[in-house]
């Protein structure tokens, strides 16, 4: 950024303020402890990447010396990384939390992909449904999500708990203000919320706070020499046949993932950052947004709204 | 975003350590389409670097400026209702960031019909910016801003004079308008009761003058930029040297040997040692530990969220509130507070809303209306005037008496934001209806006077018992052991139900049943088993209650399935 203020202060600062990670901290604290104590049937959404990591972190916190007093949902669509399973199943066993797997059988069966379908119907089917149907299954009544307002703008006004219809569906128009930290977790019979403690996190301050709390990633997050399919600056994984073109080989390229989604339809980017302190570094120099990698957000304009209308986390 | 250091000069120990250290502040922003408020966020965004190129990219060559030139307001309005009608419609927060802070900004539209918004992002602000365009000055819409800025506590005004390029940079105006709106600034701390403190500045939002640099075209001011301004104001939202105020969220009972309150500590300090009064009820123990995930802590201060553990077993549930015995808060039935109505529908008085307070809800009934507020000029009135008013409306604001069934422990708003501010909700739509701001609080002597009743002629009508009642009228047929409905008694009661309990066993139970159910009561016709259990069966809906569970919950759930929570309509069974 541009030079700032070298002038004196306008006024100095009382007592010490916690730092705004400490802050950010109490407040994700505050509201897991309000659903925890308010719903009947709240659930943890646990995507496996850096967030969810996070929000795990602070369940633990928000609860201590008692257990989590609510299971983990992972909506598996089939095409996840394979470390990422094997880290999530080390993860459930390591804090001691009951974890449910959801997945669309019926559609991951019928052969539902990104490149049979478009990538929008495919995420209807494999996530959107998928988790529509798990939270029906168990009848949760609130589900604690990792997004943050700062990833995409339909998020920047994303409440802290989004109200949800009979359907599971968003209606932006009609989300209840919320003022201080007073949540109202009224609801009917039928209806939900989804909870989202890390809203007011940016992904600096998720790093940052991985790197002090020593909090565990998966490793793809690293990066490393992995075989890639290049097509100019995409680098495509190859987990999945299917996404080659033909004749394409792969190539080994040093490169992470910068967030975690399906494999085919998360690119890597070419990367030295092999340390948590060395992504924080290559953040500090990034001119492009996490989810620029990500193809779902670019299918239209305002395709994210879209998809939270839906009800899509 | 932070400063790209270079790559050879970067120590991400120094960066770390420099992290830190940096605080947070929250700031709201208020201004119509017109002032350049969007455009100025936009700006304020790209000038620190906090918007990335494949954002910038996405909206270039877009909106309404001239070729060439980025349309800033493009990077803040998210929805598609917005991109398409041209204004803001809601509250979108922002994250940037400097080497000296975090900032979170609550980025809310101006016009009238959104003073919700505006209450809602004023209510976690730090400082609030207020734009006024140049060449129009004082307009009744900043007069708005300010007041909801100072009736939701903000400390800090930033009165940002814009468009100063259309006006040729001159200090005259921006001295003109200065004056005005310091005068104007006195009248409504008057009101409101909420001292802000004002900081004027000149800027042009499209051209950058005196957003984060300062500007060669002022060289008459000698101020700090805006940036410079919000990087060095006291982030002022918790004091550590006021009295203790702690909502217990939670009890945690691992096992027999613990027991802690959870909770988040929304002012003030505590230590081990401390002396503490829990409120309601009065009691008083000492703090004994003060647990955290990562260890044990001597003292901790707002906002941090801990668990405490007491030198005693004293009684202490959700809701309740420990304070500093020296210092404690008012119990009280009887509030007199500002309200912002946020609801379609009006409101209502002498009808029954929840009050959400720190982390309990009470039913309460609004018992009186003082005045309403004017927020915009009208016929022989000016914005700001109070006009007499038996309801409000969307958007108006106003000062009413609130009567609750069941005591808290309150603070004026002017002196603790936490305990001094509620929100109302609809029992039957569960809308939040009203943001609520304490002015008063009456003590009450331990006996709790039930005066509900005002005078009405004529037979009471279900519409009017709903009303009072905030259900309708049922049997509740019990089967299981007097213990459990004792409990389940109670938990309605809790909730400001209207309970009758009968012996099924008695000759005219059912008769008297009936014609209590009539009358809008929750008739308990109690069978006494030996059972562990309790069922319960309202018609066809049933329910079977366990020893340990959330009955409250459960009861809503039942109770709403039942149909016993929906307002009855005008045509249905009118007496």
């Amino acid at each position: 950024m541009s030079p700032v203020s070298t002038l004196p202060h306008l006024s100095t600062p009382a007592a010490p303020q916690l730092s705004h990670l400490r802050q950010l901290e109490a407040e994700s604290i505050h509201i897991l402890r309000e659903v925890a104590s308010e719903f009947e049937r709240p659930v943890m959404l646990y995507s496996i990447g850096k967030d969810s990591s996070v929000m795990l972190r602070l369940a633990q916190k928000a609860f201590y010396p008692a257990p989590i007093p609510f299971p983990l949902l992972h909506i598996d669509t089939g095409f996840k990384f394979r470390e990422m399973i094997e880290f999530r199943d080390n993860m459930a066993h390591e804090v001691g939390t009951k974890l449910h797997v959801w997945r669309n059988e019926p559609a991951i069966a019928a052969g539902t992909n990104p490149i049979a379908l478009d990538t929008k119907r495919c995420c209807g089917l494999l996530k959107t449904q998928a988790l529509l149907d798990g939270l029906r299954h168990f009848n949760f009544d609130a589900a604690f999500g990792g997004a943050r307002r700062d990833e995409e703008k339909s998020r920047a006004k994303e409440r802290i708990y989004s109200f949800r219809d009979g359907a599971g569906q968003w209606d932006p128009k009609n989300q209840r203000p919320e003022l201080w930290n007073l949540f109202n977790a009224r609801i009917h019979p039928g209806e939900s919320i989804r909870v989202f403690p890390l809203s007011n996190w940016t992904e600096m301050d998720v790093w940052q706070y991985i790197h002090l709390e020593n909090i565990p990633v998966v490793d793809l997050y690293f990066a490393k020499e992995r075989p890639m399919y290049v097509r100019g600056d995409s680098l495509i994984p190859i987990e999945q046949s299917f996404v080659a073109l033909p004749g394409e080989q792969p190539q080994m390229v040093k490169c992470r993932l910068r967030s975690l989604g399906c494999s085919p339809c998360t690119g890597a980017i070419r990367s030295d950052a092999s340390t948590i302190p060395d992504i924080i570094a290559e953040l500090l120099s990034f001119r492009s947004s996490e989810r620029a990698n990500r193809v779902i957000d670019h299918d239209q304009e305002g395709s994210m709204e879209l998809k939270k209308r839906e009800g899509y986390f | 975003m932070s400063n790209p250091p270079t790559a050879s000069a970067f120590s991400l120990d120094d960066f770390m350590a420099a992290e830190q250290r940096k605080d947070l502040l929250r700031f709201s922003t208020a201004g119509s389409v017109d002032d350049g408020k969007s455009t100025l966020i936009g700006r304020l965004l790209y000038d620190t670097r906090s918007v990335y190129e494949d954002q910038v990219r996405s909206i270039e060559g877009k909106g309404t400026t001239a070729p060439g030139q980025i349309d800033f307001a493009l990077l803040t309005d998210g929805l598609r209702a917005e991109r398409e009608q041209g204004i803001t419609i809601d509250v979108a927060y922002r994250y940037f960031s400097t080497s000296r802070r975090k900032f979170i900004i609550a980025d809310t539209p101006g016009h009238e019909q959104y003073t919700r918004n505006m209450a809602t992002g004023s209510s976690t602000a730090d400082a609030t910016i207020v734009l006024i365009d140049a060449r129009k000055g004082v307009l009744p819409q900043s007069r708005r801003h300010a007041y909801i800025a100072s009736l939701l506590g903000v400390r800090h005004l930033i009165v940002a004079v814009n468009k100063m390029d259309l006006v040729d940079y001159s200090q005259q105006r921006f001295l003109a308008i200065r004056a005005d709106f310091t005068a104007l600034l006195d009248q409504i701390a008057t009101d409101t009761g909420n001292p802000v403190e004002p900081h004027f500045l000149p800027v042009s939002a499209l051209i950058g003058d005196n957003v984060v640099h300062r500007s060669d075209a002022t060289p008459w001011y000698t101020g700090p930029s805006l940036i410079e301004m919000l990087e060095s104001l006291p982030a002022s939202r918790h004091d550590h040297s006021a009295p203790l105020r702690f909502a217990v969220q939670r009890v945690l009972r691992p096992d027999a040997s613990f027991r802690g309150f959870a909770g988040q500590i929304a002012s003030g300090t505590i230590r081990p040692g401390d002396s503490i009064t829990a409120l309601p009820s009065g009691r008083v123990a000492q703090v004994a530990r003060i647990v955290t995930f990562d260890g044990d802590l001597d003292q901790a201060s707002a906002p941090l969220s801990v668990t405490l553990v007491l030198d005693r077993e004293i009684d202490i549930s959700r809701g309740d509130i420990l304070v500093a015995s020296d210092a404690p808060a008012t119990v009280s039935t009887e509030l007199e507070a500002s309200l912002v109505w946020m609801d379609a529908h009006d409101l209502v008085a002498g009808r029954r809303y929840l009050l959400k307070h720190a982390s309990h809800v009470v039913p309460a009934t609004v018992t009186a209306l003082h005045h309403r507020v004017l927020l915009e000029n009208e016929a022989h009135h000016q914005t700001l005037d109070h006009l007499p008013a038996t309801t409000l409306t969307l958007n108006q604001i106003g000062v009413a008496s609130l009567r609750l069934l069941r005591p808290i422990a309150v603070d004026r708003y002017a002196d603790h934001r936490q305990t001094g501010a509620f929100i109302l909700i609809d029992p039957a739509t569960n809308g939040t209806v009203a943001a609520g701001m304490i002015r008063s609080a009456s003590p009450i002597p331990a006996a709790l006077a039930a005066h509900l009743l005002s005078a009405h002629t004529g037979p009471v009508s279900a519409r009017e018992r709903f009303l009072r009642w905030g259900h309708r009228g049922a049997i509740l047929a019990l089967t299981g052991p007097s213990s459990l409905a004792d409990r389940l008694e109670r938990a309605l009661f809790h909730e400001g139900m209207v309970t009758l309990r009968l012996n099924a066993a008695d000759s005219d139970a059912s008769t008297l049943a009936a014609q209590a159910a009539q009358a809008g009561l929750l008739v308990l016709l109690h069978a006494e088993t030996d059972s562990d259990v309790l069922s319960i069966t309202i018609g066809e809906h049933a329910l079977t209650l366990a020893d340990d569970d959330a009955i409250a919950r459960r009861l809503q759930t039942l109770l709403a399935d039942a149909d016993l929570l929906r307002q009855p309509g005008v045509s249905e069974y009118e007496i």
